[in-house]
């Protein structure tokens, strides 16, 4: 079958219902949040319609500058911590027999799925004065008794790279597995020990997709909601925690708005600069 | 790397993988209503609670019943558009693909808040279907691209040797494309019926005071402090989601849909 | 009138033209093969006769009906794709029975029919495999009999053996004859193989560039090419540039050669021997004289490479003819005027 042109209006029927859906319900309410970022705020939780620039100016405080720069901060961290663990993982799980490949991938897409809210709790169990690891170092004798490791940056940080890291060798998985492995077995019959045949080949092999999953991860990690909460003290909050405490409990619906399309802004930055990276990727 | 080396890295990754599900695994068989670890007696009646407790239970059933339901909508909106680009040379309907990708590739709180503001403004603000349309728009791009895969991977001589054998183009559709695709809806269902069943911000934007979902449920639980039925929810959701990609991973190529070349490829 | 009929088919992709103006008449229960190098437009010819192509201008007719505008599904021809494209959702059995399923026969007539096919290509007791069981000369076997399955008006097949290595291949050449011409069906194979189409065909047609360059019996075709393309393409040939000299005689490299006639009007040409044709004999008059260059010994036969003047003139010859020849040696190379084509340039 060869793909064709579509020749009649009937041809396009198939793209009617999907059309309306992303249309009506993705397309149209981002507009909408766009729209409401304009918006003037009235007391109460409403707001009416208008086009002012009050809601971006806000913004440009100290607070939510800091926000902002901590928010960025983090993803950056968790980026990097991320792709130093995930990417050495990624390349010896893509090493061992399918069977063993496809163990892993479960449970990363298992960890993966996980509810951030089960992330936060575990994390927070795990941390707990009774219930966490501090009760396994006094057992050890290595600690006199067991304290809370939370609510801390530490904790925050330990908990979005455990939901980050899936995610990470799930991008980091479909290049690192098609790479020629001839590559490397051809770096050792010249005489490079494994550990340099894979920063001296892989490596560099993978620069471009090593940028690209910096910048996707990092793009994630700023959507980091619930962990900075839960584990975290209020100085610890993300741009994400802020979008949501204006929208529901503040009821600051044009303020959220305008945070949230500033968010969208710099991931369309983010992915953009990802796509940038990968033509210059192909073209080389 | 040498062998031992390896197997020390991939225990620590997987140290750090278990450590949190295996302290909530144990502390969600303690006896009594206390977070401690390692667990004091055994009981398995905090799991009993999930179905007993009313409150928890009620979580619970919206939160299959939004799952199974923004599943089948994210694959009835996938499946035709995913087809028509297959099937069809219209360069501008590729925008409907970038659309479908979006929702995912934002941070969340931004597509949850962009349903906030529209469900609202639509006047339609806590009603339990929005949920489903939310979610279902939301988780659309996991359909999207197993079933694009799904599309790619047939050889297309078949659908002409199936047209020359005398069947037409609904007849292909039905006898010969839709058998082949086969595994790739069922587990671009699966994956939005995992991850719809976790997901927290855009349910709890929409429907977060109107109908508590099992996630939002666990952290209004989390806020007033903690019972034991947090740890067995979180333990029961951890082996649904297993089992469900473990039944994905059995019946279908699993490393092909999550990139590798397939298996006789390879 | 039966059988098959193309009318100045073409098909353009663009600007290029990948089959220009075709016609072609095929009776009732002949055995075609379109041959020519890969791009001659030869694929896209066999895909617009099934329908999978619409041609740019032209009719396709069969059996006295224009059926051009007539969708794939509605032709009832069979067709054997280069890929096979058996359904790998589907056993043996069922991939026989789809073309029957499809147009709703009842269970028993379809297992009766898969039987009868089943047995017709060898493979009995085939029907529960699952596709994937199978080797390369089974699954071929399967794909033919599924084409066959409703008793086609046309059997199409593109490029069929291509995937089967050489002694598989050669075996179902035989047998894919023999069953046409049991089931005398009306047949068209796509070859980029010339051993293949003399093999099979009642009529090859040779195409080069999209179009027919010349569309005859397999022994004409090497007996007597229409132009030097076709000589060059099907066997080996040796190509010589000859000319006619003042009194009307046909020459070549400064030899005359008695009997050999002119192609009309023209004063160049180009004549095509084939090498087993070609007599070497001691130098001497009437003949050409050349050197041996080089000779190699196949066991079965003896090819020798003889230069005179510039180009190289190969003859195949069996040991038992010469074998004392060797390189550097004068000799006298000899054209026979019954089996030299001459062709324009």
């Amino acid at each position: 079958m060869r793909r064709e042109a579509p020749k009649s209006v009937a041809d396009y029927a198939p793209l009617v219902f999907p059309g309306f859906m992303l249309v009506a319900f993705f397309v149209v309410p981002f507009g909408t949040m766009v729209a409401v970022s304009f918006f003037q705020r009235q007391q109460g939780g409403f707001y009416t319609p208008a086009f002012i620039f009050d809601n971006y100016e806000r913004f440009l405080s100290a607070f939510f500058g800091g926000v902002l720069g901590f928010s960025i901060m983090l993803a950056v961290v968790v980026a990097l911590v991320c792709v130093a663990i995930g990417f050495p993982f990624t390349w010896l799980i893509s090493k061992a027999s399918r069977r063993v490949q496809v163990v892993w991938l479960v449970a990363l897409l298992s960890v993966l799925s996980l509810s951030e809210v089960i992330i936060g709790f575990a994390w927070s169990t795990l941390f707990s004065r009774t219930a966490g690891i501090t009760n396994l170092l006094v057992w050890a004798g290595l600690m006199a008794e067991p304290r809370a490791l939370f609510p801390g940056f530490g904790a925050v940080l330990t908990a979005m790279v455990y939901q980050a890291l899936p995610y990470t060798v799930l991008i980091l998985y479909p290049a690192i597995v098609r790479l020629d492995p001839t590559l490397t077995e051809a770096a050792r019959t010249l005489g490079a020990s494994p550990i340099r045949a894979f920063f001296n080949v892989v490596v560099p092999g993978l620069r471009n997709t090593i940028v690209a999953t910096l910048i996707m991860v990092f793009v994630f990690a700023l959507g980091a909601y619930l962990l900075p909460q839960i584990l975290g003290r209020p100085q610890h909050w993300t741009l994400s925690v802020l979008i949501t405490d204006q929208a529901i409990y503040q009821s600051n619906m044009p303020f959220a708005a305008a945070m949230a399309v500033f968010l969208v802004l710099m991931s369309l930055a983010m992915v953009g600069l990802t796509l940038l990276v990968g033509r210059k990727g192909e073209a080389a | 790397m040498s062998t031992a080396l390896t197997r020390l890295y991939l225990a620590l990754v997987a140290i750090f993988l278990a450590a949190p599900i295996v302290v909530v695994a144990g502390v969600s068989v303690n006896e009594r209503q206390n977070l401690t670890f390692p667990p004091q007696g055994f009981s398995l009646s905090w799991y009993a609670a999930i179905f007993t407790d009313d409150s928890w239970r009620q979580a619970l059933m919206n939160s299959l019943l939004l799952a199974t339901l923004a599943a089948t909508l994210a694959v009835l909106i996938a499946l035709p558009l995913a087809w028509f680009l297959w099937r069809r040379i219209a360069p501008w309907a590729n925008v409907f693909q970038l659309l479908g990708v979006a929702p995912f590739v934002l941070p969340p709180v931004i597509t949850a808040l962009g349903f906030l503001t529209f469900w609202t403004t639509a006047g339609a603000y806590g009603q339990w279907w929005t949920a489903i349309i939310s979610h279902g728009i939301f988780f659309v791009t996991l359909p999207l691209v197993t079933l694009t895969l799904g599309f790619a991977s047939i050889d297309r001589s078949l659908v002409e040797a199936a047209s020359t054998m005398g069947a037409s183009e609904r007849t292909v559709l039905r006898t010969v494309v839709l058998p082949l695709i086969l595994p790739y809806l069922v587990s671009g269902f699966a994956f939005v019926f995992v991850l719809s069943l976790n997901e927290y911000i855009v349910a709890y934007m929409t429907v977060g005071f109107t109908m508590e979902t099992l996630p939002i449920k666990i952290f209004n639980a989390l806020r007033y402090g903690y019972t034991p039925t947090m740890a067995s929810v979180s333990v029961f959701f951890v082996a649904l989601a297993a089992l469900i990609f473990g039944l994905v991973a059995r019946f279908g190529d699993l490393p092909r849909l999550l990139g590798a070349l397939s298996s006789d490829e390879s | 009138m039966t059988g098959l009929a193309l009318k100045a088919i073409t098909k353009k992709f663009g600007d290029f033209k990948a089959v220009d103006h075709v016609s072609l008449d095929v009776p009732q229960g002949t055995f075609v093969c379109l041959l020519g190098p890969s791009g001659c437009g030869k694929t896209t010819l066999l895909r617009m006769i099934a329908g999978l192509e619409e041609p740019s201008s032209g009719q396709v007719v069969v059996d006295g009906r224009d059926i051009t505008a007539t969708p794939t599904h509605k032709r009832d021809f069979g067709m054997v794709f280069q890929s096979l494209a058996l359904f790998p959702h589907l056993n043996v059995g069922d991939n026989i029975a789809y073309p029957l399923r499809i147009r709703g026969a009842s269970k028993a007539e379809q297992s009766g029919r898969v039987d009868e096919l089943l047995k017709l290509i060898h493979l009995p007791d085939f029907a529960k495999r699952p596709v994937a069981k199978l080797s390369g000369g089974q699954r071929q076997r399967v794909a033919i009999a599924r084409a066959l399955a409703i008793s086609p008006r046309l059997f199409l097949l593109d490029e069929p053996l291509s995937a089967l290595d050489a002694k598989l291949r050669e075996a179902m050449q035989v047998e894919l004859r023999q069953l046409q011409q049991q089931l005398g069906i009306t047949t068209i194979v796509v070859t980029h193989d010339q051993r293949e189409a003399m093999t099979m065909a009642d009529l090859v047609v040779v195409m080069g560039e999209g179009r027919i360059r010349q569309a005859a019996p397999p022994v004409e075709i090497y007996r007597r090419p229409a132009d030097s393309f076709v000589a060059g393409f099907i066997g080996s040939t040796n190509l010589i540039a000859v000319e006619s000299d003042s009194i009307g005689r046909v020459t070549a490299l400064g030899t005359a050669l008695p009997d050999v006639a002119m192609v009309d009007g023209a004063r160049m040409a180009t004549l095509s021997v084939r090498p087993e044709d070609v007599q070497i004999t001691a130098p001497g008059e009437g003949v050409l004289a050349g050197t041996v260059t080089f000779v190699r010994d196949l066991g079965g036969t003896i090819e020798t490479f003889v230069d005179v003047s510039g180009t190289t003139i190969v003859a195949v010859t069996t040991p038992r003819d010469r074998s004392d020849l060797a390189a550097g040696q004068k000799v006298g190379v000899r054209i026979p005027a019954q089996s030299a084509v001459v062709l324009k340039s």
